[in-house]
């Protein structure tokens, strides 16, 4: 059994959570991780009043790491304020994958986080709000 | 007789024995004897060069142009003088795009660059001609990772003004001779860079034999330290270039009027150079002079041919590359099915074995290869056959672990 590789990791890996695309996404982001070809797109649908993540999808490929941390992710800030998901922070999602990473690799495993966040401040940007990041 | 275990005993980071290193191909370890050389610049006689009339300063001054003397003996350069250092190859070849490439090439000629390129010898050229509307042909790879010279016949014209290729890829190991393609250019009148950084480490070169017009590659790819390069050009064509960098070292005059330059490759090295570093390089080429680079590429291929065989028995395992070591490098690119490159890697690393993923900055290859990344391992004068025993078992235990 590797450090890395848990079987929770290569669980969310072979049988992602919210994988695909939503028909009625508000929000749709797309990113690569240039290292490595990592490619993640996030779709998010609002809620009517646009506070809160009503539901969210995970598109792309690339390593485990990235791909695994992606899904976690989506099961992490479904149904939540997009204030607290735009306050998310590295470490809630390093914890969220667990294992010991370097600094190269942690690039990959924050790489959904990254295009959620931007996916969601661009959007408030458009709209003439704060972007809400910190 | 080559013995790369006793070869392994000159480089102190390895003696260590806690890795199995096999990216060589991005940069080197270092023998004691190219360590020793820089810290007895430090220990014994520091100065800067071209400016004391005291001991040490000429002392750093002669062993700067003895370590020039050394790199052009090594590479067969006519002279020192055509031997010009920079940081790294990537520099040599930014430095021909600005001098050469702004000077010499105009809208509508053509520079003919082959797809398996380093992003080094891509990029300047596609900021050339994004500013001065040169055209650039692609000299397409085969299905067998080759670069043949139908294919750049079919791109030859008398637009033709610059060919420019890796006499061998950093992703493919892909040999190319640069004779047919030297004699190519001449018949219409076009130039030749061949971006060296992964011949010159591993194969005898000699740049007059081959006839190019520009050869450049990189110190630390070849025993020695970072931060120095190296970039060979007929005379003729170093003395029509103007300056890259300017400033100090590299003027014969200045007045509040205007400035002449030095002579070359002065000319082009403008401000303190990294001396102890081409210091360093000198002891590098003397150290791989000492093994001979016939033996080099002898034990190369060997140890190429290996690990060929060896990697082609792994289920599913693609080789991106010609398949024979004889016409293959140091550095063998793969492939596995559902396994990517980076979490090999890693797992490789928790195994103590160093070896790259990703596109090793070669994007638009992988591009044509239809992949994002690839796993490289590569090979040089210390490499074993248990460093290629220790990557198959690496290989074997990651796809157990990634159930793949």
């Amino acid at each position: 059994m590797s450090d890395l590789y848990r079987e929770n990791l290569l669980d969310h890996y072979e049988n992602p959570r919210h994988r695909g695309s939503l028909a009625g996404a508000t929000i749709s982001h797309e990113e690569t991780n240039p290292l490595c070809g990592d490619r993640i797109r996030i779709d998010i649908a609002l809620s009517d009043d646009g506070e809160t993540i009503a539901d969210i999808a995970f598109s792309g490929d690339g390593c485990i790491i990235s791909q695994a941390s992606a899904s976690m992710l989506m099961e992490d800030v479904i149904g939540k304020a997009v204030a607290d998901a735009l306050a998310t922070d590295r470490q809630h999602v390093l914890d969220l994958v667990g294992a010991p990473l370097t600094p190269s690799r942690m690039k990959c495993a924050l790489l959904g986080l990254k295009v959620m966040k931007t996916g969601l401040a661009n959007w408030r940007l458009a709209r003439g709000e704060s972007s809400g990041l910190a | 007789m080559f013995d790369a275990s006793k070869v392994r005993q000159d480089f102190p980071l390895l003696t260590r024995g806690d890795t199995v290193f096999l990216d060589s191909a991005a940069s080197s370890q270092k023998p004691e004897a190219v360590l020793r050389a820089m810290d007895d610049v430090y220990r014994r006689g520091y100065a800067n060069v071209h400016r004391g009339v005291y001991a040490w300063s000429e002392a750093a001054t002669a062993a700067y142009d003895a370590a020039r003397a050394e790199v052009a003996d090594f590479l067969g350069a006519p002279s020192p003088e055509e031997i010009v250092f920079t940081r790294n190859a990537t520099e040599s070849l930014n430095l021909l795009a600005y001098s050469y490439g702004r000077t010499f090439l105009k809208a509508g000629d053509e520079i003919i660059l082959s797809e398996l390129e380093h992003h080094a010898n891509f990029v300047p050229w596609l900021v050339l001609a994004r500013e001065r509307g040169v055209v650039l042909r692609f000299w397409p790879v085969g299905v067998d990772g080759t670069l043949s010279l139908a294919a750049l016949d079919a791109l030859i014209t008398p637009r033709t003004r610059l060919i420019t290729f890796a006499q061998v890829s950093n992703v493919l190991g892909t040999i190319t001779d640069p004779r047919p393609v030297v004699a190519r250019a001449r018949a219409v009148g076009a130039r030749v860079i061949v971006d060296g950084a992964q011949s010159a480490p591993h194969m005898p070169v000699n740049v007059a034999d081959l006839g190019v017009d520009f050869f450049v590659c990189s110190g630390h790819k070849m025993l020695g330290p970072t931060g120095i390069g190296v970039l060979y050009g007929r005379r003729e064509l170093l003395e029509a270039m103007p300056p890259f960098l300017t400033g100090g070292d590299m003027i014969s005059r200045v007045s509040f009027e205007g400035a002449t330059w030095n002579e070359v490759p002065l000319k082009f090295e403008a401000g303190t150079p990294a001396f102890v570093e081409a210091i360093g390089l000198g002891a590098a080429v003397r150290y791989l002079s000492a093994l001979g680079m016939a033996n080099v590429r002898a034990h190369e291929i060997e140890i190429t041919d290996y690990a060929l065989e060896r990697l082609s028995e792994v289920p599913g395992l693609r080789i991106l590359g010609p398949d024979t070591a004889d016409r293959h490098g140091g550095a063998i690119a793969f492939t596995l099915p559902r396994v990517h490159p980076h979490d090999l890697a890693s797992l490789l690393d928790q195994r103590g074995i160093a070896v790259r993923a990703g596109h090793h900055c070669a994007q638009p290859l992988h591009e044509r290869l239809g992949i994002t990344a690839s796993t490289r391992a590569s090979f040089y004068v210390y490499s074993m056959p248990q460093d290629v025993d220790a990557l198959i078992e690496g290989i074997e235990s990651a796809r157990k672990t990634l159930r793949a």
